[in-house]
This record gives C-alpha cells, sequence and structure tokens, in this order.
C-alpha cells in the first residue's frame, strides 16, 4: 500500500512539475494545487505504517490507533496550501484585470523588452 | 593598563555620540567636541613618550575569539607611538583647520562622525598585536576613507575617486589577510610579537616567500606605491582637511608602517629588500616627476606625497639589509637608513600637512586652485605664503627646514648601501643614488612651483572666483603650528630622536642593542661631504629646469595616456561592468518558467546525483499493507485523472479532474483512518473547485499552450526526472527507518492533555502554537485576497476621474 501510494504522489508530481513550468499563470496555479495533494500522500505513506490500527481517537471498544502525527501535519498542511491557492488565484485574476494577459512570457517587465 | 584598549574604542564611542550631539547642539560647531577627543588622546599618548623612551612597552590583551587566539591586544611600543601621536597630533590640528574650513551648512554630524571613526580604526591598525585584529582595523580604515572621500557624494568624481580607493586599498588589503593567514600556518601564532620572536626560524618554509609578496601588496596598495599609486591622485575630491589627515599624514603611512613592523620577520632576505627599495624608489621618481606636470595644486600635492611615501618605503628598504649581517656591528651602519625613514616619516606630516592646508586656504579664499589662475598673492596673502614657503622649502630638502636633514641621510643612505657587498649590490647599487638624485631634483622642481607658481608672478583677479585676501586666524593656527614644528626639528632634532625615533627603532630591530640604534642627527657633516654635493646639485639643476620646464615639457607626452595605469584601471572596470551585466543578463530571464528550471534542474542533479553516489537507494515492499481492489480502482482512477490534467481541452475539465484529485485524495483518508483530514480535505475541495470556477469566470479561456516542440520535451523529461528522483527518495525512506517514530509519545494524549481525540489534541495542545500562527497566515492570506480584490475599484475610479 504504501508503496503504491508513493507511486501516485510521484505521478502527481511529475503533472505538478509540468504544470508549474508551463507558460499559463493559471495552470501553474493547478500544477500547485496537485503538488499539495502530492505531499499529503507522501506524508501520510511516512507514518509508521498505514492501515494498521484503529481510528486515532482514544475511546473503549477501539483498538491501537493508527500513526496520528502525520494527521496533525497534513492537517495545518490543507488549510495553509488553501490559503496559498486562494491567494494566487486573487493574484492572478487581477493581474489579468491589470495588464490583460495570463501569459508568463509577457509578463516579464520593462527591462526585458 | 586597560587603558590602551580604551584609547582605541573611544573615538569609535565619540563617533557614535555625535551625530546626537549635533542634533541637540546646533549653535556650537561640532568639530569642537571632535577636537577635544583628538587633543585628550594626544596627551595621554604623550604621557607615554618619557617611559618609552626608557625601551618599557606596554601591552594589554582583552579576550575576543580566545578559542581561535584572536584577541583584542593593544601594543605600544616606540613605533606605535610615533604613528599613534601622529594620527592624534595631526588629527587635532587637521579638526581645528577643518572648524574654519567646513561652512556649518555642510552635514558636520556626518563629517565627524566619519573622522572619529576613522582614528579609531587607525589607532587600532598600529596598537593591534594580534595581526587578525590589525586586518579588521585595516579595512575599516579603508572604509572610512571610501566615506570620506565620497563626502559631497552630489559629486561624480567625488564617488568615483571613493570607489577607486577602495577597491585597490580592499583588494591589497585581502591579500595581506591571505599573507596573514600563511604566517599563522607557519608559526601557529596571530601575535605580531610572538612571530618576531620566531623570526628566522621560519625561513625556509614554502609559504615564506608567498606570505611576504602578499602582505606587500598590502601595504603597497594601502600606502599608494607605484603602480596602485593611481588611487591617490583621485582621492583628493574630498574635503581638503580630510587628504591632509588621510591621504597624506595618517592612511596611507599604515602601509609603510606594516613594512616597518614586520622589517624584523623578513628584513634580510634579498626579494624584501629589492621589492620595498624598488618599488620605493620607482614611486619616488614617478611620483615627483608626474606632479610637475600637473596643473592642480593639490593632483601636484598628491603626486607629491606618493612620491615621498617611495622615498620612506625604499629607506625602509635599505635599513632591512642590517638584518641580513645579524648581531654583528656592521649592521649598525644600515640601520641608519631606517632612522632616517622614521624621521622623514614624521617631517613629511609636518610639511605636506602644512602645505594641504595651505592649498586648502587658497581654495577657500579665491576659489580656484588651477596653477594657470593664480599668481601674484604674495602681497595679499603674506602669512599664507610664508607657511606655503616653508614648507615647500623644507620638501624641497633645502635648510633651515626639516626636510633638509631628511633628505642628507636619505642620501647617505643610497651612498653607503651600494658598499654593502650583499644582493648583487656591486653590479646594481651605484643605480640607487643616481635614481634618488633625479627623483629630488624634480622635487625641487614641483616644490619650487608650488611656492613661485602661486605666490609671485602677475596677480589676475578677474581670473579668480573671490577677489585674494587672508583667511580667518583660526585656519592659519593649524598649518602655522605645523610650519613652526618644520623649522624647530631643524634646529632641535635630537630631542626627537631621542625621545621619539630611537624607541621606535628598538620596535624595528630588537635583536641589535639599543645603544647603537641611537643616530645623533647634524645638519653640517663638511665640505667634503657627498650628501653636500648632491644637495647643491639638485638646487643648481632644479632651479635650471624649473625655469626651462616649458622647453622640456614635450617629454610627458612620450607617455600617452592610454597607456597610463589610470586607464588600465578605468578599462579593467567598464569591462568587468559590461560582462557581469551580460552574465547576468544571461540567466536572469524574468521568466517564470526559467527559474523553476533552474531550482528542478539543481534537485535532479544534486539530489539526484547524491543518491545514485552514495548508492543509498533501497526497496523494500515487505513492511507494506495490503492493498484492497477498491483501492486499486481508485489509484488507478487519480492517476488517469492526473495526467488527463495535461491534456485538458477545456479550464473546465482541468477543474474537473484536479477535483477527482482532491476527492481521491479525500477518500483515501477515510481509508487510512483519518477522519477529521477526510472531512476538512471534503470541505477545503469543494471551496477550492469553486474559487477556481469564480478566479475562470473573470480569466481568459484556457489556450493551446504555443510552447515550441524542443522545450516541451525539455519540461516533460524535467517533470519526469523530478518525479523519478520524488519517488526513489521517498521509496528508500520508507524502506529503512533510521529512528524510532515519536508518534508513540501522542498516544498519551488523555493523560497528557486530556483529549481523546489525538490529532486534536495534537494540534490543540501540544502544537498549539503552530496553529494560531497557521491562523494568522489564514488571516493574512484572507487580509491580502480583500485588500487584492478592494485596490482594483479604487484604481478604477482614479482612471475615470482622469478621463
Amino acid at each position: 500500500m504504501e508503496t503504491l501510494i508513493t507511486i501516485l504522489a510521484g505521478v502527481l508530481v511529475t503533472v505538478a512539475t509540468y504544470l508549474i513550468l508551463s507558460k499559463s499563470l493559471i495552470r501553474v496555479i493547478l500544477g500547485t494545487a496537485i503538488l499539495s495533494h502530492a505531499a499529503h500522500l507522501l506524508i501520510m505513506s511516512m507514518g509508521s505504517g498505514l492501515k494498521n490500527g484503529s481510528v486515532p481517537i482514544l475511546d473503549e471498544g477501539i483498538g491501537p490507533p493508527v500513526d496520528a502525527l502525520p494527521q496533525a501535519l497534513i492537517l495545518t498542511s490543507i488549510v495553509i496550501s488553501f490559503a496559498v491557492t486562494a491567494l494566487s488565484l486573487v493574484l492572478a485574476y487581477r493581474t489579468y484585470q491589470e495588464t490583460g494577459t495570463d501569459k508568463l512570457d509577457e509578463l516579464r517587465g520593462i527591462k526585458h523588452e | 593598563m586597560s587603558t590602551l584598549n580604551i584609547a582605541i574604542i573611544f573615538p569609535f564611542i565619540a563617533a557614535i555620540v555625535i551625530p546626537f550631539l549635533y542634533n541637540k547642539i546646533r549653535k556650537l560647531h561640532i568639530g569642537w567636541f571632535a577636537m577635544l577627543v583628538s587633543f585628550v588622546l594626544f596627551i595621554y599618548f604623550a604621557r607615554y613618550v618619557p617611559r618609552i623612551a626608557n625601551g618599557e612597552t606596554f601591552a594589554n590583551t582583552i579576550n575576543w575569539i580566545p578559542s581561535y587566539g584572536i584577541n583584542f591586544t593593544a601594543y605600544l611600543d616606540g613605533l606605535s607611538l610615533i604613528l599613534a601621536l601622529l594620527i592624534t597630533g595631526v588629527g587635532t590640528l587637521v579638526i581645528l583647520y577643518s572648524i574654519f574650513y567646513l561652512s556649518s551648512k555642510e552635514s558636520l554630524g556626518r563629517f565627524y562622525t566619519y573622522l572619529l571613526f576613522f582614528m579609531g580604526a587607525m589607532l587600532g591598525v598600529v596598537l593591534s598585536d594580534n595581526i587578525m585584529v590589525l586586518y579588521v582595523f585595516w579595512e575599516l580604515t579603508s572604509i572610512s576613507s571610501f566615506l570620506l572621500i565620497a563626502f559631497w557624494y552630489q559629486r561624480k568624481r567625488s564617488r568615483d575617486g571613493a570607489k577607486k580607493s577602495l577597491l585597490i586599498t580592499v583588494s591589497g588589503g585581502f591579500g595581506m589577510l591571505i599573507g596573514f593567514i600563511m604566517l599563522y600556518i607557519m608559526t601557529g601564532t596571530w601575535s605580531i610579537r610572538e612571530i618576531i620572536s620566531m623570526a628566522g626560524s621560519f625561513t625556509d618554509h614554502a609559504l615564506f616567500i608567498p606570505a611576504m609578496l602578499l602582505l606587500l601588496l598590502g601595504a603597497f596598495t594601502k600606502s599608494a606605491q607605484f603602480p596602485f599609486h593611481i588611487w591617490l591622485p583621485d582621492a583628493m575630491e574630498a574635503p581638503t582637511p580630510v587628504s591632509a589627515y588621510l591621504h597624506s599624514a595618517t592612511m596611507v603611512k599604515a602601509g609603510i608602517y606594516l613594512v616597518a613592523r614586520f622589517t624584523p620577520i623578513f628584513g634580510g632576505e634579498s626579494i624584501w629588500f629589492w621589492l620595498v627599495t624598488g618599488v620605493g624608489l620607482l614611486t619616488l621618481f614617478w611620483g615627483s616627476f608626474s606632479a610637475v606636470r600637473q596643473t592642480d595644486l593639490k593632483a601636484m600635492l598628491a603626486y607629491s606625497t606618493v612620491s615621498q611615501l617611495g622615498m620612506i618605503m625604499s629607506m625602509f628598504g635599505i635599513g632591512s639589509a642590517a638584518l641580513h649581517f645579524g648581531n654583528s656591528t656592521v649592521s649598525v651602519v644600515y640601520t641608519q637608513a631606517t632612522f632616517a625613514a622614521l624621521f622623514h616619516l614624521v617631517n613629511h606630516s609636518t610639511f605636506k600637512g602644512a602645505l594641504f592646508m595651505v592649498v586648502g586656504i587658497v581654495d577657500h579664499e579665491v576659489g580656484t586652485r588651477d596653477l594657470r589662475r593664480l599668481g601674484g598673492l604674495v602681497t595679499l596673502m603674506p602669512i599664507t605664503f610664508t607657511i606655503a614657503m616653508i614648507g615647500s622649502f623644507s620638501m624641497a630638502g633645502l635648510p633651515p627646514f626639516n626636510g633638509f636633514l631628511s633628505k642628507e641621510m636619505f642620501f647617505t643612505a643610497v651612498l653607503t648601501i651600494g658598499e654593502a657587498g650583499i644582493f648583487s649590490l656591486d653590479t646594481w647599487g651605484t643605480l640607487l643614488p643616481v635614481i634618488a638624485w633625479v627623483a629630488s631634483i624634480f622635487t625641487f622642481v614641483y616644490s619650487m612651483i608650488i611656492v613661485f607658481q602661486t605666490f609671485f608672478g602677475p596677480y589676475k583677479e578677474e581670473r579668480l572666483e573671490h577677489p585674494a585676501h587672508e583667511p580667518p586666524v583660526g585656519m592659519l593656527i593649524a598649518p602655522g603650528i605645523l610650519a613652526l614644528l618644520v623649522i624647530g626639528i631643524f634646529f632641535f632634532p635630537n630631542v626627537l630622536g631621542d625621545y621619539i625615533l630611537t624607541p621606535a627603532m628598538m620596535g624595528i630591530f630588537p635583536s641589535l642593542p639599543a645603544a647603537d640604534l641611537s643616530v645623533p642627527i647634524s645638519a653640517w657633516h663638511g665640505f667634503r661631504s657627498m650628501e653636500l654635493w648632491m644637495t647643491i646639485g639638485v638646487i643648481i639643476f632644479g632651479f635650471a629646469l624649473y625655469k626651462t620646464r616649458k622647453k622640456w615639457a614635450f617629454v610627458y607626452k612620450l607617455f600617452p595616456e592610454k597607456w597610463s595605469f589610470n586607464s588600465f584601471y578605468s578599462y579593467s572596470l567598464e569591462k568587468l561592468e559590461e560582462h557581469s551585466t551580460t552574465i547576468t543578463n544571461s540567466y536572469m530571464t524574468g521568466y517564470l518558467r526559467d527559474y523553476m528550471v533552474y531550482i528542478y534542474l539543481f534537485f535532479i542533479v544534486a539530489i539526484g546525483g547524491t543518491i545514485i553516489y552514495t548508492g543509498v537507494y533501497a526497496f523494500d515492499i515487505s513492511g507494506n499493507s495490503s492493498v484492497s481492489e477498491f483501492e486499486w480502482i481508485l489509484v488507478l482512477v487519480m492517476i488517469i485523472a492526473g495526467i488527463s490534467v495535461l491534456f485538458a481541452k477545456s479550464r473546465l475539465t482541468a477543474i474537473l479532474l484536479n477535483s477527482i484529485l482532491g476527492y481521491g485524495v479525500a477518500t483515501f483518508f477515510v481509508i487510512f483512518r483519518a477522519p477529521d483530514l477526510a472531512l476538512t480535505q471534503i470541505i477545503v475541495e469543494t471551496v477550492t473547485t469553486v474559487l477556481f470556477l469564480v478566479a475562470y469566470y473573470f480569466l481568459p479561456e484556457w489556450k493551446k499552450e504555443d510552447v515550441p516542440r524542443k522545450s516541451r520535451n525539455v519540461n516533460l523529461i524535467i517533470s519526469i526526472s523530478v518525479g523519478i528522483v520524488f519517488t526513489v527518495i521517498a521509496l528508500t525512506v520508507q524502506s529503512g527507518k533510521l529512528f524510532e517514530s515519536i508518534s508513540g509519545y501522542f498516544e498519551n494524549s488523555y493523560e497528557l492533555a486530556g483529549g481523546k481525540n489525538i490529532v486534536n489534541s495534537i494540534l490543540g495542545d501540544f502544537r498549539a502554537f503552530d496553529t494560531m500562527l497557521e491562523v494568522v497566515v489564514l488571516l493574512i492570506a484572507g487580509i491580502g485576497v480583500y485588500s487584492i480584490i478592494k485596490l482594483k475599484a479604487k484604481k478604477e475610479d482614479e482612471s475615470v476621474e482622469d478621463q
């Protein structure tokens, strides 16, 4: 299972990298969103085993819990990456409003023209 | 005796205080405070004179970096004392002069801060025993010199001159630092005294010669020796008090101090002798020769300073020959050259300081220092003229001024060294007096030009900015005192010799008996002395050349400007800037994709390379948990969805595919027993999808990328490589656990934090601070989103108003 998840994360990283290297601002943002999915899966698979326990809630009648630490880290990460995506989207929107383009090679600034 | 360390730090503290004082007290010229600081230090050092003359030395250490042997050790001996007295004494006079020179409209707070900063740094150079600390102070003097040259930073020439001096002196200083480190490798100590006590024991070391050369590089750049002299004339863009202080009396003597200080270590070597003497004599000649052609009085003084520094340098070179003979009585004959060097060091500071101040007065009162416009000032400025004459005649080597004495001793030195019979002096020895003599003739010529061109001849008021008149008395005090010293030293040279110069000799030649190092200075050596006839020759030929200088001025045309070191400097600087701009522009493309490519390439090469090089990659599936069919399908769906994003024809498809990924991850969270994550992920994914849709409503349609095939292939290769490196690292990490997991600690959450949900306890209790900051990040992002949208409305309002 861990190996499978890792390979899935690797595929997602490849896709994300390809999107980040593209010309269009919106693709780059989509790339970062996919990259965070990959990162979450990676963190998950880095814990001490998947599916080898019960839900990490201490209650009667439930067996030993799975590794809770990666879950706590991912919870933080989900929220932060959401904030990053939201801000980037608004930034792209504003850039397009101001400059009329979302092409990164057209947004290089005066020095390079 | 910890007061020595305090004496070094004192000017720095005063420099910090000055801006505050300057803002508080506007009525009184802030220069008086700076002068008080300098004067107190002068008195402090003067009180050491009797004890130093008795052969005592003083040292005190404050630990700085003891583990590396780098400590703030202040050490005062005769040699340090001469420089310390010059720094504080000339400093006091220069500050007094500057009070009248600089109007209160200038930013005086800045000026005196820099000046005291320099004074502290310079005291640090001459009083430091630890060469690392010495190096730090050495560079501080370069920095303060830079700041002072660029004091009138509005002028381009000031900035250029400052940059030039900094580049040259700091690169030399850097070479010196490497030389110091080599010395440390050879001796294992940073202390100059300890290195000197080991002198001679490491001359066979492979680093001995490189260390010597690098040290000399530092000394030659700092003391403006040929061919590094080009920064000094440009440094004359500084206010005149600065030129008089830094670029004539003190800072440029730091290189000479260094040579003197390290003579016990390197002296007696043939390379040291020829480099120091040869470069010194060459500088002496070239400086005096170039000075004659100048039309700006200050530039003339700059070249003359270069030339005089060369003369002092060459005398130290000649004196170092004494160490070749060891502790024998023969060597004592040659030490008198070093004595003459120290003597001239003091004399030069007195007469050149006075001359700089006179030029400053002329510039200040008539508004120009161009020799072609000046003339006939003698009747209008008689006191200024008298001081100028004393200074110039002393520089030319005429009696009854101190320059005559040291110039005669210089001739003695170059004459006697030819008889030494070492360092192949038999063949080259006769050349030394000739060069010295010719250079002295040119020195005589420009000294005469300074006096006669400025003060005699027709007075051309229409060519001057202001009509000439004597300056305020305050401006005359400082040069007046220096002029009195010029005459006073001529009549009582042995007071200076016994109390100041002889103790310094003991610092330079610690191995020789102190009684032999004292040299009685006398003005008269009888008619049969060669030196007298050389001086008479200088006067006769000098006068003839002065009178006929228009006829032989064509000589200077033989040295075209194009081939000078100056144009070499400008050329290399220009080309350096050009090429660095080209190189920088070649990779700073301003295109996000390129920067990301650099980062990814580094990642692939550094991390991937390390994995291959160390061979740590491992793959082990034995510890894996089982995979059900449903999970296989889910993984497959996500892989297909992920890859399809790349081929999506419309942006809506792309977003929905991204949503599939997001909800897929949420499903995995459910499978992996993470209900909190699954809930959060579902909410966030929903909101993100909505956000994307809203943003796309305003953004242009998703067009097919018009990327060239080649760069698309590059992108593909990079992406796949990144993915592979990523996967290999992850698998390798999973296959081997280096440390025990710390997760077990959190499973006691109920006892530790009173929470049964472990994930919530980690976020809310164990890592509560993290969570709080995470909320802050969300808040900032929220403010960012809000203000970015809000900003637009305001901008539109404005554009409406413009219409």
